[in-house]
């Protein structure tokens, strides 16, 4: 299998993908709601309305969070133990959403997409063997979900930082949990995530069944992959993140494999429907 | 150079290909004619692999195309499609450059890029989106990219398909300069008069099944022994029985023109005198060859068809 060639499958998806305003767009808006506004006007509103009855009964809250995460969390009045709360915690899943939806749209459409447009064809006759064509479109989907989210976690982490951090002491964010979600959790999810949807992607007829079988597979995902990523920062211990990394590594691993014979030149053409 | 043998490829209850034979020698352009559904496509897409036979054997430069040895086959093939399956979101250079890319043309693919490009005629649009290009353009660009990684196979499936005719006379006239500089090709079309001068080798195919193959004037000489002539008098076309007593049979009897066919040429002199012996002023004397369309339905009509 040449790299190379399954590189220039994935550049030539991403330029495409550049040149379509109306998947950017939605893509540059949802990681910023995710992570600048919402955090920003939530984290900006409890640290600016300081030590009021609300924030003391957010702070009394999180006395139902498990022992481990209250350990961690770091301020000394109500504002700052509840947005340092907050800032850890409650967006945790943001890290997991925003690039299994980015992700899940570009790749349920970049299969069947190729079919319905026609330029199947055109792989189907190239030197591109089945698998450099399947990860060239598995990474060309990967990367526009995990560079928003990179790029989000960045912002995040600065906005973070500056509201939250005086009320604590000093920057803080990132966290090691964070470092291993970012980086050793979702990856794999995401991969496993894919996997299923361009299998789902080589074998539906439209980019609309795509879409909405896509749907039905990364809800689950999303939901296990929102409770473990949330399982990890509250505590349960670094080990148990590297352990649920672990696995999802090894499940994505074979998601991949096995996803990678779902591509063939057949389906790229569109007849093997019929068979 | 390409080789189909007792061929069967099927489509859940659609049998495409049903003991399909095609062999095509170097540096000839083969065409395939046939109604719609006669299997031509699938055929083409047996030789690059993209598709594998349920039964037979598909060699193309001796090797599987379908097998280990299939991304060389199809670096050595070109394919324009039917349908140009061009990137209408990226431009006319990036469509190029993606293929030379995966064809792996090397460091000279700019060059090849702006060569192909002038070629077809469309350098002047290279930058603009495909999605803005007229119908005409898009043949040329797919064109230009089948060709850029200088194909040794040229396949080509219904290349004039929606175009009017300007555009398709400029295309089949691509086409042309290509077979001359000793391309091989194998095009598909139902347009027969617009492969009237290309095809080395016809191959009449119905209900996935060659009826006949080979040279269009070898096929002719099986439908058509003999020479036609189409003669012209100047008081109207000369009287059947005339030339019937000169040997030649009345093939149209029309209203300002008789067409006959005779043995052979050398027939032809022998009618001519035999005419002006018998006063007839002829002012038009015309052997003519058949022409592919008038071979095609002659072909179908005498093998039997399934339409």
């Amino acid at each position: 299998m040449s790299w190379r060639r399954a590189m220039v499958v994935c550049r030539t998806d991403l330029r495409q993908l550049r040149q379509s305003r109306d998947f950017w767009i939605p893509m540059v808006a949802l990681g910023g709601i995710f992570f600048f506004l919402a955090p920003l006007v939530l984290l900006t509103t409890i640290t600016q309305l300081g030590d009021i009855d609300v924030v003391r009964r957010v702070s009394d809250a999180l006395e139902v969070l498990p022992q481990s995460a209250q350990d961690q969390i770091q301020g000394d009045t109500p504002a700052g133990r509840t947005s340092y709360a907050l800032a850890v915690f409650l967006f945790a899943p943001l890290a997991v959403v925003v690039p299994l939806t980015i992700s899940t749209a570009v790749g349920a459409a970049t299969i069947v997409g190729e079919r319905e447009r026609g330029t199947g064809e055109f792989l189907a006759h190239s030197p591109a063997s089945t698998s450099e064509i399947y990860l060239g479109k598995l990474v060309a989907s990967l990367v526009p979900g995990y560079v928003t989210t990179i790029v989000g976690f960045a912002v995040y982490s600065l906005i973070v930082n500056l509201l939250v951090g005086p009320e604590v002491g000093g920057w803080f964010f990132p966290t090691t949990a964070w470092w291993v979600l970012m980086l050793w959790v979702i990856p794999p999810f995401l991969a496993l995530t894919l996997s299923l949807v361009l299998r789902l992607s080589a074998r539906v007829k439209s980019t609309a069944a795509a879409q909405q079988a896509s749907g039905l597979v990364t809800l689950p995902l999303i939901m296990i992959s929102y409770g473990q990523s949330t399982g990890a920062l509250f505590g349960a211990g670094a080990t148990t993140a590297w352990v649920v990394g672990a696995v999802a590594w090894v499940a994505a691993v074979v998601g991949l494999v096995r996803g990678s014979h779902a591509v063939s030149r057949a389906r790229l053409l569109g007849v093997a429907d019929e068979q | 150079m390409v080789s189909l043998r007792d061929v069967v490829k099927a489509f859940g209850e659609v049998v495409a290909l049903d003991g399909f034979d095609l062999s095509v020698a170097p540096s000839r352009v083969t065409v395939l004619v046939g109604p719609n559904g006669a299997g031509k496509t699938t055929a083409l897409r047996l030789l690059t692999g993209a598709l594998t036979p349920d039964e037979g054997s598909a060699l193309t430069f001796g090797l599987d195309p379908s097998g280990s040895m299939g991304d060389d086959v199809r670096r050595r093939c070109g394919m324009f499609s039917a349908k140009p399956a061009l990137y209408d979101r990226l431009s006319g250079y990036e469509n190029l450059r993606y293929s030379a890319e995966l064809y792996e043309v090397g460091p000279t693919w700019p060059d090849r890029i702006a060569e192909a490009a002038a070629r077809f005629g469309i350098d002047h649009a290279l930058d603009q989106q495909v999605g803005g290009y007229s119908t005409g353009m898009k043949t040329r660009l797919a064109l230009a990219r089948a060709v850029l990684h200088e194909p040794d196979l040229l396949l080509l499936d219904e290349p004039t398909s929606g175009l009017d005719p300007e555009s398709s006379h400029a295309v089949l006239g691509l086409i042309g300069d290509m077979a001359s500089q000793g391309k091989t090709v194998v095009m598909c079309t139902h347009l027969l008069l617009e492969a009237e001068g290309l095809a080395d080798d016809l191959v009449v195919m119905d209900a996935g099944r060659t009826l006949v193959a080979g040279p269009p004037d070898d096929l002719a000489r099986q439908v058509w022994p003999g020479v036609t002539v189409r003669l012209e008098a100047l008081d109207g076309p000369p009287a059947a029985a005339l030339v019937e007593a000169a040997g030649g049979r009345v093939v149209d009897d029309g209203l300002t023109t008789l067409v006959v066919e005779v043995a052979d040429l050398a027939a032809v002199p022998r009618l001519i005198d035999h005419l002006r012996d018998e006063g007839v002023l002829l002012t038009r004397v015309d052997t003519r060859r058949p022409t592919l369309d008038e071979l095609y339905f002659a072909l179908r009509g005498l093998r039997g068809t399934s339409t």
